[in-house]
């Protein structure tokens, strides 16, 4: 999904740059609220993962591929902020040091692939989480639908650029079609990755994932509580 | 802290594996994107990468012949770049202990 220099105008990419700038520069702020002792170093784990999970391309049909983009995952895992900035690495991380998503197209990668699918994957997730009973697997499920759902709103959130700033004057509804269609399939690896990483967690330690607090039986609550002291007192 | 720690650790070996050996066997095929574009006429519009002659440039290792090992370089390089990398950037965005907005809980 990485897009390379090329397929936008400057000054689409210029703005689509703007944008992501603004982004990042709220979620810096946002993610204070989400980050402390405990949970800064899971959040280079979370950011860590993703660029692994992103180097396994996986089949899908028609001789295509998709790789999980970890937007819903690192949102689910850490908080919304702090995912948005997490994906925003590894794509500064991939375009600078392996060329993969080209220097002007950065800002339109962050946008697809950090931002649209943090978005639309977070709040499907809290949509699904809220209708659900409250026990951990419904934010597996939680998890499952959201990254579900994000792919396809990452392909939805190319074509627009592209409807903006495109560079070859092709027909937008057969690139639309055509994007939603394999991104579809794409979504349903993503959300099986993001089900399987995020049960994982839960099962090993579900004070560290963000998507599950509140939804805590009283024993892990209490050990909760109790690691939070010990952290303030030290 | 510990089982925080042992966490971390585990967690981040999971990582190496998946980018330095299995990511040996994912697939080469073209992704959505790539395939959508070069269906559609798009693909002709991309330009050359700016930095790609750089030593791990298209995920392969400059000067290292053997696929395997030059996979298994830059998968230890990328993951362990990017954990650094952002476990700076949230360990400064982080709440101090001292700065805590709400008063320390009774208890």
């Amino acid at each position: 999904m990485h897009a390379p220099d090329g397929y936008i105008d400057i000054p689409t990419s210029v703005a689509a740059g703007a944008v992501a700038v603004v982004a990042v520069g709220f979620a810096l702020r946002g993610a204070r609220r989400e980050l402390d002792e405990r949970t800064a170093p899971m959040a280079g784990l979370v950011a860590a993962f993703v660029f692994a999970l992103q180097m396994l391309n996986f089949p899908v049909a028609g001789g295509t591929s998709g790789h999980l983009m970890g937007g819903a995952l690192a949102a689910v895992l850490v908080g919304p902020w702090t995912g948005l900035l997490a994906v925003t690495c590894v794509l500064m991380v991939q375009a600078l040091l392996f060329s993969d998503g080209g220097l002007t197209a950065l800002g339109l990668n962050v946008s697809t692939m950090a931002m649209a699918t943090v978005v639309v994957g977070y709040a499907v997730f809290r949509l699904v989480v809220a209708v659900l009973p409250r026990r951990p697997s419904s934010v597996v499920i939680g998890s499952f639908v959201g990254a579900l759902l994000s792919v396809p709103a990452s392909a939805l959130a190319f074509v627009a650029f592209f409807a903006v700033g495109g560079t070859v004057d092709v027909p937008l509804d057969t690139v639309l079609s055509a994007m939603l269609a394999v991104h579809v399939l794409i979504g349903i690896g993503e959300a099986i990755l993001t089900a399987l990483t995020v049960s994982a967690v839960i099962a090993a330690r579900p004070d560290l994932a963000y998507g599950a607090r509140g939804l805590l039986t009283g024993t892990e609550l209490r050990l909760g509580a109790t690691a939070q002291v010990d952290g303030g007192t030290r | 802290m510990t089982r925080a720690r042992g966490f971390l650790v585990a967690g981040l070996l999971v990582a190496f594996v998946l980018a330095c050996v299995v990511s040996f066997y994912a697939s080469g095929a073209p992704d959505g994107l790539e395939k959508v574009a070069e269906e559609q006429g798009i693909a002709a519009q991309a330009t050359d990468h700016d930095l790609a002659g750089s030593p791990f440039a298209d995920y392969a290792t400059a000067g290292v012949g053997d696929a395997r090992t030059s996979t298994a370089v830059v998968g230890a390089v990328g993951v362990g770049l990017t954990f650094l990398v952002f476990g700076g950037v949230t360990f400064l965005v982080r709440r101090r202990p001292g700065s805590h907005p709400l008063p320390p809980s009774a208890g």
